[in-house]
């Protein structure tokens, strides 16, 4: 059973042929025994999991159960649970037990599924490996040397080693879609505004958007039947009705138009990666799409815009980790000011105090108009490119990412690091919908198709992201686990 | 633009981060790459393109102005370092 999406889980489920309880200690043995290796759970919530697929049992028994009912999944520890420790993978946090559930937790809460536990992420979603957690790199389950992508490294490399049938993501420059990328899973980040973001650690407020993390775009459908729709706590969340997503999965791509930008096909994008993108091309023609010419003249300042807003917005959203109301504080503060700095210095890493710094200079006086208004600026100009290019076809497709999944430690570079989300980032900035397929495999990794739409066109991108799924089966490819960084823990003790 | 380090000793401030001085140097030159990369979009013409804050142009919803909320300060004090009485403790502020 484990393995399975999360269509043929509830099926099995709903005709008893497998019970909550039994597939969610199925997957709480998977995690026991595999996830030393990948190291994609922060916590691992044993005895309520057990409890939640008792009580999808009983809903399940009594025919009451909804399509979600009874399945095992993971949450970013980037979501707000109550009772639960939520780390955003910092130490800031490392103590934090949060009070309430974020409104995305509560509502695949209510629609029975389990919750197996929290998934490591680059600290403070601020990362494209997640080589930056305060609970150490997740390594990716198709070669533990390398990296799984990020911030949603975690569940990424949970849903791909299937270590839980779906999972919850955040996606602020690409931290969906680039780890789903190299992970070989399908990775879908919704428009800006479709699902709340109440209860979800706040990194870049005008960027930041929850998603599903699966098997494939039929799974994203079914989760985001749930994600999505307005929520009043979050006064950015938009007042949209939610269609069933999976209605529309099977519409006829006949007439649909592709376009290509030619500036994500240019320097830097690996051979294999363009090879199985073209061919993914290829495919959607068969299926009845037109392939059209764009551009996006203004996506090479993408990555520049993103690191003023995004560090701009961090700023002001970390400030609120002061030690005084929860979270670390330092010991014995000798004042005020003491307290703040080393608390601060000391909770928060590297990357986190960097993106701080420029976020601070960003916004400062002198500096506001020439960085931040001008970023502004620009943002509105990659926005119109999109709409441009709207104008002329139904969905935009290309890369999700230049390559495929690099070592562990291989980028020390910030800004090297920060060129990882050249194709993703500019949807960020449009708040469009955005998702990555699997595409291809070279060399046993991973490739990521990225498909964007507009603004909440969710229905169609799923559509065009699933019929791609019914007639290919990289999506259904998994990696091999039983290569020697899995070996098991009686062989290492006699080693030692 | 490349950042020496006496500004970010003052920015360091700004965000409550203390940086060292063996650190600051390191730093710097970090900045000051990220910043050479956020230069780019000089080059660009915006004079007459209006910022973008939001994808859509939203604006912030009203609700009418109704008490809505219970007093939950017990339970959302539950994780503080240091309370008493309802009250944060922090190191003394005052002289």
């Amino acid at each position: 059973m484990i393995g399975k999406s999360i269509t043929e889980l509830s099926k099995a489920l709903a005709a008893r042929e497998i019970s909550s309880v039994e597939l969610t200690q199925a997957y709480l043995k998977r995690i026991n025994e595999v996830d030393e290796s990948l190291n994609s759970f922060i916590t691992v919530c044993e005895d309520q999991a057990l409890a939640q697929a008792k009580a999808a049992d009983t809903k399940l028994a009594a025919g009451e159960a909804n399509s979600l009912c009874g399945i095992p999944m993971a949450h970013k520890d980037i979501f707000c649970t109550k009772g639960i420790t939520t780390t955003c993978g910092s130490r800031m946090l490392s103590n934090f037990v949060s009070p309430y559930d974020a409104t995305v937790v509560e509502k695949f809460k209510a629609a029975g599924a389990v919750t197996l536990g929290k998934t490591n992420m680059d600290e403070f979603a601020m990362g494209s490996s997640n080589e930056t957690s305060y609970f150490g790199p997740v390594n990716n389950p198709w070669d533990i040397t390398r990296v799984p992508g990020g911030s949603s490294g975690g569940s990424a490399t949970a849903v791909a080693a299937d270590l839980c049938a779906m999972a919850t993501g955040t996606d602020t420059g690409g931290s969906i879609r680039q780890p789903a990328s190299f992970c070989g899973v399908t990775g879908f980040k919704p428009s800006y505004g479709r699902v709340s973001r109440w209860g979800m650690i706040a990194f870049a407020s005008s960027l930041d958007q929850a998603g599903p993390i699966c098997k494939s775009a039929e799974d994203a459908a079914m989760m985001l039947n749930v994600m999505a729709g307005l929520d009043i706590k979050d006064s950015t969340s938009i007042d949209l009705a939610v269609p069933d997503y999976r209605a529309t999965l099977n519409d006829s791509l006949d007439g649909l138009r592709i376009g290509i930008p030619r500036q994500h096909f240019a320097e830097g994008l690996k051979a294999e990666v363009e090879q199985a993108v073209r061919e993914a091309l290829s495919e959607y023609e068969k299926l009845g799409a037109t392939l059209v010419d764009i551009d996006l003249p203004n996506n090479h300042l993408s990555v520049s815009a993103y690191y003023v807003v995004a560090p701009a917005e961090a700023s002001a959203n970390l400030s609120r980790y002061d030690g005084v109301r929860y979270g670390y504080r330092c010991d014995n503060p000798v004042d005020l000011e003491d307290m703040y700095k080393r608390t601060r210095s000391e909770g928060f890493g590297d990357e986190v105090k960097r993106r701080i710094l420029v976020g601070t200079y960003a916004l400062s006086a002198g500096y506001y108009d020439a960085y931040y208004l001008k970023a502004q600026r620009i943002r509105r100009l990659i926005k119109q490119d999109f709409l441009d290019a709207f104008k002329d076809v139904d969905v935009i497709v290309g890369p999700t990412s230049p390559h495929t999944a690099f070592l562990l430690g291989a980028k020390t570079d910030p800004v090297a690091m920060y060129l990882e989300d050249i194709y993703t980032i500019a949807v960020n900035l449009a708040g469009l919908p955005g998702v990555s397929i699997p595409a291809g495999i070279s060399d046993d990794l991973p490739i990521g198709l990225q498909i964007v739409a507009g603004d909440f066109a969710e229905a169609k991108l799923l559509n065009v992201a699933h019929q791609f799924q019914l007639h290919t089966d990289w999506h259904t490819r998994k990696p091999n686990l039983s290569g020697p960084g899995f070996a098991a823990p009686s062989s290492k003790e006699v080693e030692g | 633009m490349a950042l020496d380090k006496s500004e970010v000793e003052k920015i360091a401030q700004l965000a409550r981060l203390h940086v060292s001085d063996s650190e600051a140097d390191e730093v710097a030159s970090r900045i000051s790459e990220i910043l050479a990369l956020i230069d780019k979009m000089q080059a660009v013409d915006t004079q007459n393109v209006e910022p973008l804050s939001h994808p859509l142009d939203s604006v912030q919803r009203l609700r009418p102005d109704e008490v809505n909320e219970t007093d939950r300060r017990d339970e959302l004090q539950e994780n503080s370092p240091n309370t008493e009485a309802g009250l944060y403790l922090v190191p003394k502020v005052i002289d």
